[in-house]
């Protein structure tokens, strides 16, 4: 656990990433975090269009407002998204890449100083049934693999934050989705 | 007053529309009229829900246009109501007719800002083009640097408003604030009566004692037709002045008040960070003098003795006090978010204007930076700064134009 994280999220329009920015900003401010801001990237969003969020954790109050640049957890929803150099930019040597990807960390064969997590939330959520309007909701799932990653934040302050953001009915299937990729997650340590 | 139960505060992650949104519900607001924009129309979604679902008790005026929400809230408010409404760019620029006559008319009405640049070309994104293209329609503007400070200005700014009877409009940075969620205190309502009594309005267009308001006014003063002598147009205007002048006591006292309820104090035109041994000053407005207080972190690691200046109101200026704090630098970098075509940043011409005649004898640099959304970051401040202080150490003094920071 460190004291300062920042979290850049790449995902599709509508596949959650920036829900999920928010879901572990609420959760690292029950485990304790004084600061955490969460912020979309800036602008227009579109359906299946590559977009990021960004989650600034911290012990004091957050001052700087400006985008994240050097980020020491990049958080991949959709694994095509690798090709653009922009998501895998500024990751801190030592740092984390969480992906949604059924391959093993080595085979991603990114060649960074970070280390890789991987799990494939995909099959997680669709084997859940946690699907909405005909696309696979995979970004509380891959909370699972972030935390088993970077140890930020408990699962019990996840669980808190699942509960209070979302409705009884669907509390369950979202902390089923995220203890499973917990569990699958495969880690590749580099550094 | 029990400061207990006052103090009691729940916190909530809330991004800045949503903040903007409970202040003016916890201000009890009893009419609001907007019109959707971008990116102030959460605030407006959020409110007409609470209207919709009975938690907050006003009317929510759907209206075609931001000139009408406006007028809407003028005229609700000349029959005694409080009333709010939020916008953005092109919308506070659609308003510059009512913004002028609420005013004029010195109806509180408390506006929202969210702060986006204006077209043409079109972009949606941050800066304060908006705001400040509407400093000189006799408002009151306040800017926020975090969503905490949104909400608690919002309902300030209904006591001032309500107090000196000119209008407030509370300033925040589109996207910037409005977007990005961070923790907020949210006072009870209970707590925040207390604070912001109902509105008890000093006249009231009632159909039982028929009135006329703001008729045609003649340049001199002249007698009516009960004999009683009546200001002209420009006393009017002057009275309208005098409550900006005025203002800066109501303002502070309003702001050391919610302080001691909320332990939240606001008792000063400014914010100060580390000025009592700074020699170089940065000077920011918005959530750009947070991000400001990071590049003087980084400034003083490389010794530097470097403070920063957060404007948090705009309008009235706050000239006697600024001149003051900034007496002793040597160097005043100025970093605006909007730009007066042909001259300088605005915040950098009112700085100058302040110190004329005062003992300050600071260099002024400004620097433009920021326009349509342009991300700004401490350690580009933090340079600028390095870079105005080796010019400066080179004999190289004031400059006509301000820099910018951009790509040309």
């Amino acid at each position: 656990m460190q004291d300062y994280y920042e979290v850049r999220w790449h995902g599709r329009g509508g596949q959650g990433a920036i829900t999920a920015a928010k879901i572990l900003a609420q959760a690292a401010y029950l485990e304790g975090y004084h600061g955490v801001t969460a912020a979309p990237s800036f602008g227009a969003e579109r359906r299946g269009a590559p977009v990021s969020a960004s989650t600034r954790i911290a012990r004091q109050t957050i001052r700087i407002v400006s985008q994240v640049e050097t980020p020491n957890v990049v958080v991949v929803l959709d694994y095509t998204l690798l090709r653009y150099d922009e998501v895998t930019s500024g990751l801190v040597k030592g740092g984390w890449l969480v992906v949604n990807s059924r391959r093993h960390p080595k085979e991603l064969d990114l060649g960074g100083e970070f280390n890789i997590a991987t799990a494939d939330a995909t099959e997680v959520c669709s084997s859940l049934g946690l699907i909405v309007a005909g696309v696979t909701v995979v970004n509380t799932a891959i909370l699972g693999a972030f935390i088993r990653a970077t140890e930020a934040v408990s699962m019990a302050s996840i669980e808190k934050a699942i509960r209070e953001r979302f409705s009884d009915s669907k509390v369950d299937i979202n902390l089923a989705a995220i203890a499973q990729t917990y569990k699958i997650t495969k880690l590749g340590k580099v550094v | 007053m029990n400061k207990k139960i006052a103090r009691k505060a729940d916190t909530w992650i809330l991004d800045g529309n949503r903040a903007a949104a409970q202040g003016a519900k916890l201000s009890r607001v009893q009419v609001i009229a907007a019109y959707p924009i971008t990116p102030q129309s959460p605030v407006t979604e959020r409110l007409s829900e609470f209207v919709e679902k009975r938690e907050l008790d006003a009317q929510y005026i759907a209206v075609e246009s931001e000139h009408s929400a406006l007028a809407v809230c003028t005229s609700a408010s000349m029959v005694g109501a409080r009333t709010f409404t939020a916008t953005s760019s092109h919308g506070l620029a659609y308003m510059h007719e009512m913004l002028h006559w609420a005013a004029g008319a010195r109806l509180p009405v408390v506006l929202a800002c969210v702060n986006r640049a204006i077209g043409a070309p079109w972009n949606v994104l941050n800066d304060q083009q908006d705001s400040v293209s509407q400093r000189d329609t006799g408002w009151i503007q306040v800017y926020a640097r975090n969503n905490q400070e949104i909400l608690d200005s919002i309902i300030q700014a209904y006591r001032i408003a309500e107090s000196i009877y000119v209008p407030v409009m509370v300033c925040y940075d589109g996207y910037v604030l409005s977007h990005t969620e961070m923790p907020v205190d949210v006072p009870s309502q209970e707590a925040v009566d207390r604070f912001l009594p109902r509105y008890k309005p000093h006249t009231i267009l009632d159909p039982a004692n028929p009135k006329n308001y703001n008729l045609v006014t003649l340049a001199n003063p002249r007698i009516n037709a009960e004999g009683v002598l009546c200001h002209g147009y420009m006393e009017l205007r002057y009275l309208l002045q005098e409550a900006l002048q005025n203002s800066r006591e109501t303002i502070v006292k309003v702001g050391q008040e919610f302080g001691e309820l909320f332990g939240r104090s606001y008792a000063s035109m400014f914010w100060e960070d580390r000025l009592d041994d700074a020699d170089v000053v940065i000077v920011a407005m918005g959530s750009l003098a947070m991000e400001a207080i990071v590049a003087a972190d980084m400034l003083r690691e490389g010794g530097h003795k470097v403070g920063v200046l957060g404007l948090r109101v705009f309008r009235p200026f706050p000239k006697a006090e600024l001149a003051r704090a900034l007496e002793k630098s040597r160097l005043v970098v100025i970093f605006d978010k909007n730009i007066s075509y042909g001259l300088e940043g605005a915040t950098c011409s009112e700085i100058k204007s302040a110190l004329y005649g005062s003992p300050a004898r600071a260099v002024i640099r400004d620097f433009i930076v920021g326009l349509g959304g342009r991300d700004v970051k401490a350690r580009e401040m933090a340079d600028a700064v390095k870079r105005s202080l080796l010019s400066v150490n080179e004999g190289d003094l004031n400059r006509e134009y301000a820099e910018w920071i951009c790509a040309i």
